[in-house]
């Protein structure tokens, strides 16, 4: 049997539509694995234990936690991170309404509050305040008092769908 | 932080999965979800030697009805289960402790069956489990036996489950014809202070209940005092007065009931009052809806 220091796997994920490969120690988690190996550094670290939020991303569709999710965990599977829902030049709309919102200040929480909207407008394309404030209660802000970006999301939502 | 190291298991059969956790020279942890797991992991509250990882498991998530009960495999996603027609026409309770159990990003890894055989005191799946009297599906070395909820959770993280054995499916009886479930949380998706489940039994009139305060105590408990004073109310299902006197009367028993617990060191008296709170709108929400059928 590997010894626990040494147990190291091939890993294999689709980030944003590209292949990201490495090998890496079991104990890795997704989130510094998207990071480290595949530079994704949109894939903010905060409280590192599943509480915050910032390092949501989408696995094979769904808001997931990449700091409570191993790396080998998602081999074969497909992450969307905040670098492959728009760019500078052309965001995402849901991107756009963040800024003509003033739903960011500091920008630290602002992947996993992006990620978990897009998670929300697909199970719900025309959110009521509520279920805005419900879907991302799991997502800390410490600058906005949340009101920008619960506006942002919901003036996104006739944007974002299909 | 980081988790410390470990060995780690990817069986693809379930056979597989207890013929590793059998054969583990060390102390081995079962990972499901890993929404409870991993941040024990990170905060090095946790050190198992070995995890065996169910996620590549074939076959341990499904929601079927099987005639009689509703069974739901263990690695069933919560989200999943959430959004399951079957069982909100079949155990709508189950979806309603679901929509308050962590967020979505949680809920969309989180298992059922991962969150029962954590056993967090204050978790929403092993008091409303209780207060249905599912049963749940254990498998080891020597094949599968069936535990009721009542003996499966022993204590706070502590359930019936032996090393080498693995909760593979939950049996949830046939619906009651009423149930209500209730939590209290500081913010929205944490963990519950207190939190209250309910379930009626009976035709036009109540002949008993099942009646859970969890969040004082060590574990999701029944109430047999409140538990009784619903059998012998005998209440009429559209008997609104009758309900109305129950109410007030669970209201003046169910905190005497909830002190009368093995409550932890850290339960306060604000949280015994909340739990019998709870417990008296359980009531009377699960008595509204009956009456409403």
């Amino acid at each position: 049997m590997t010894d626990a220091s040494t147990d190291r796997r091939a890993t294999s994920v689709t980030v944003n539509g590209r292949r990201c490969e490495a090998e890496v120690d079991v104990r890795k988690t997704l989130a510094d694995f998207l990071r480290e190996d595949g530079g994704f550094t949109g894939v903010h670290v905060g409280c590192e234990h599943g509480v915050c939020g910032a390092c949501s991303v989408l696995m094979d569709g769904e808001v997931v936690r990449s700091c409570i999710l191993f790396a080998v965990q998602a081999d074969g599977h497909e992450i969307i991170t905040v670098e492959g829902l728009g760019s500078e030049e052309a965001p995402s709309p849901l991107q756009q309404a963040f800024v003509d919102h003033h739903a960011l200040q500091c920008g630290f929480c602002t992947p996993g509050m992006l990620l978990a909207a897009v998670d929300l407008l697909k199970h719900c394309p025309d959110p009521t305040e509520t279920q805005v404030r419900e879907a991302l209660s799991g997502n800390l802000c410490m600058c906005t008092g949340y009101t920008g970006i619960i506006r942002a999301v919901r003036a996104a939502a006739p944007q974002m769908k299909g | 932080m980081k988790p410390p190291p470990f060995r780690y298991h990817t069986p693809r059969s379930l056979s597989e999965a207890l013929e590793v956790l059998r054969e583990s020279p060390g102390e081995a942890r079962v990972l499901a979800g890993g929404q409870s797991l991993v941040p024990l992991l990170n905060l090095r509250l946790a050190y198992p030697e070995i995890l065996v990882d169910l996620n590549r498991v074939e076959g341990l998530s499904y929601i079927r009805d099987d005639g009689t009960r509703l069974r739901i495999g263990a690695m069933t996603r919560q989200r999943e289960a959430e959004f399951s027609e079957l069982l909100a026409a079949r155990s709508p309770l189950v979806i309603e402790a679901l929509a308050q159990l962590g967020h979505p990003a949680i809920r969309n890894r989180g298992t059922v069956g991962g969150s029962l055989a954590h056993a967090d005191p204050v978790a929403e799946l092993p008091c409303v489990m209780t207060a249905l009297d599912a049963e749940f599906v254990v498998a080891g070395p020597v094949g599968e036996r069936l535990v009721g909820a009542n003996d499966f959770f022993l204590g706070p993280y502590e359930t019936a489950l032996s090393p080498g054995e693995i909760l593979v499916e939950v049996r949830i009886p046939p619906a009651p014809p009423a149930a209500s479930f209730v939590e209290f949380s500081r913010r929205h998706g944490d963990f519950a202070l207190a939190e209250a489940a309910v379930v009626l039994e009976g035709g036009e009139s109540c002949t008993g209940g099942r009646v859970v305060a969890a969040g004082p105590a060590w574990m999701p408990s029944r109430l047999e005092t409140v538990e009784r004073l619903v059998a012998a109310s005998g209440v009429g299902r559209t008997d609104t007065g009758s309900q109305r006197e129950l109410v007030e009367e669970v209201a003046r028993t169910a905190e005497a009931a909830v002190a009368a617990l093995e409550t932890h060191a850290d339960a306060t008296a604000y949280q015994r009052r909340l739990a019998a709170v709870l417990v008296t709108r359980a009531v009377a929400q699960a008595l509204e809806r009956w009456s409403r059928n």
